[in-house]
């Protein structure tokens, strides 16, 4: 290990500094004593739909269409959830189906 | 009333909107401690940094961090970067956070992606306390990924266990979680902008950068369209 002990501490302390620093600025700019403005409360309202779409996508960000099975397992078990979901909606029902789906397409295609 | 009286009903029906978490946090959490374990780090590291920084993906980049050269002010800026999506989520729960007490406290802290999206998501049930419900949620699920690193980074490669593709049921969540969103709203202008825009972001920027710029595209455009939005959102609330 090239890291001292001390040196380590401090690089865990930047990340964890680092991720509450992300965490925490929303809360401590906007208090809840003051009203936000008009502009945050609608991002408040709209944001979050939005940002859940974004994480659906951040999740598939590692997916190579090239190389591999090409995003080929990803994207028939995402289908089969949305599909499963939008028709029984049963939470579980969906992730095991899904998840059990592309645990065997990755092993069979690979 | 005591924390007694409120907190087990929540803890009782938080529980069940965390068992997708629990086979894919614990997955994720032993593949993060062997991964630890095989890079040489004992298994008190992983513990200690799944219990302090909780952020998945970010723990991982923490173990590069730890074997490349000491750059402190470099491990802060791409810790910012990586973890930028938190200030969406802390800018949608500034509400429903409001008048948690002391509990906001840890809320804030354990605001990883899977504690946003259930607690911005579920309908808490008559007579659960909100913010219990949203306490025990964040909980379970830091639990689950403390847990798991801590079992991986203390068996490390001795675990053989071939469960490869079970975290994909975070991904299916995260798709479950957003039809449901879907279903909810009658307006899906946000929904699609969010799902396209970091779509396009992604296919011009590739896996490692499109963050920041979808954020930043979702933001510009959501105020360009402040004017038709707002008004729809007003009236739902009416």
């Amino acid at each position: 290990m090239s890291m001292t002990l001390f040196e380590q501490m401090i690089t865990i302390g930047m990340v964890v500094l680092g991720t509450m620093a992300t965490r925490f600025v929303p809360f401590l700019v906007f208090p809840p004593g003051r009203a936000a403005p008009p502009y945050v409360s609608y991002l408040g309202k709209v944001l979050p739909a939005a940002t859940l779409g974004m994480l659906v996508v951040y999740c598939i960000r590692d997916v190579s269409l090239v190389s591999g099975t090409h995003g080929i397992p990803e994207f028939v078990s995402i289908g089969v959830v949305a599909f499963l979901h939008i028709w029984k909606r049963k939470m579980l029902l969906s992730l095991a189906s899904g998840t059990l789906l592309y645990m065997l397409l990755i092993r069979v295609l690979a | 009333m005591t924390t007694d009286q409120k907190g087990l009903p929540a803890l009782w029906a938080a529980f069940p909107h965390t068992i997708p978490i629990l086979a894919g946090f614990l997955f994720l959490g032993i593949a993060y401690g062997i991964y630890m374990d095989a890079s040489g780090f004992d298994v008190v590291y992983a513990a200690l940094m799944a219990l302090t920084i909780f952020a998945g993906s970010m723990e991982f980049v923490a173990v590069t961090l730890l074997l490349g050269a000491f750059d402190p002010v470099g491990a802060l800026m791409l810790t910012l970067m990586v973890n930028a999506r938190h200030l969406f989520y802390g800018i949608s729960m500034l509400d429903k956070y409001r008048g948690t007490g002391l509990k906001k406290i840890y809320l804030i802290f354990g605001l990883c992606d899977e504690s946003f999206s259930i607690n911005y998501t579920t309908e808490v049930p008559k007579g659960v306390d909100k913010g219990w419900f949203m306490f025990f949620v964040t909980l379970l699920n830091h639990s689950y990924w403390v847990i798991g690193a801590t079992i991986g980074g203390f068996f490390g490669t001795f675990l053989k266990f071939d469960m490869e593709g079970l975290d994909f049921v975070m991904t299916a969540l995260f798709v479950v979680i957003f039809i449901e969103q879907w279903m909810k709203e009658d307006e899906h202008h946000s929904a699609v902008l969010g799902l396209g825009l970091s779509l396009l972001c992604l296919v011009m920027f590739g896996g490692d950068q499109f963050m920041i710029p979808s954020m930043l595209l979702i933001l510009c455009i959501l105020t360009l369209l402040k004017k038709q939005l707002g008004k729809t959102g007003e009236s739902v609330c009416q």
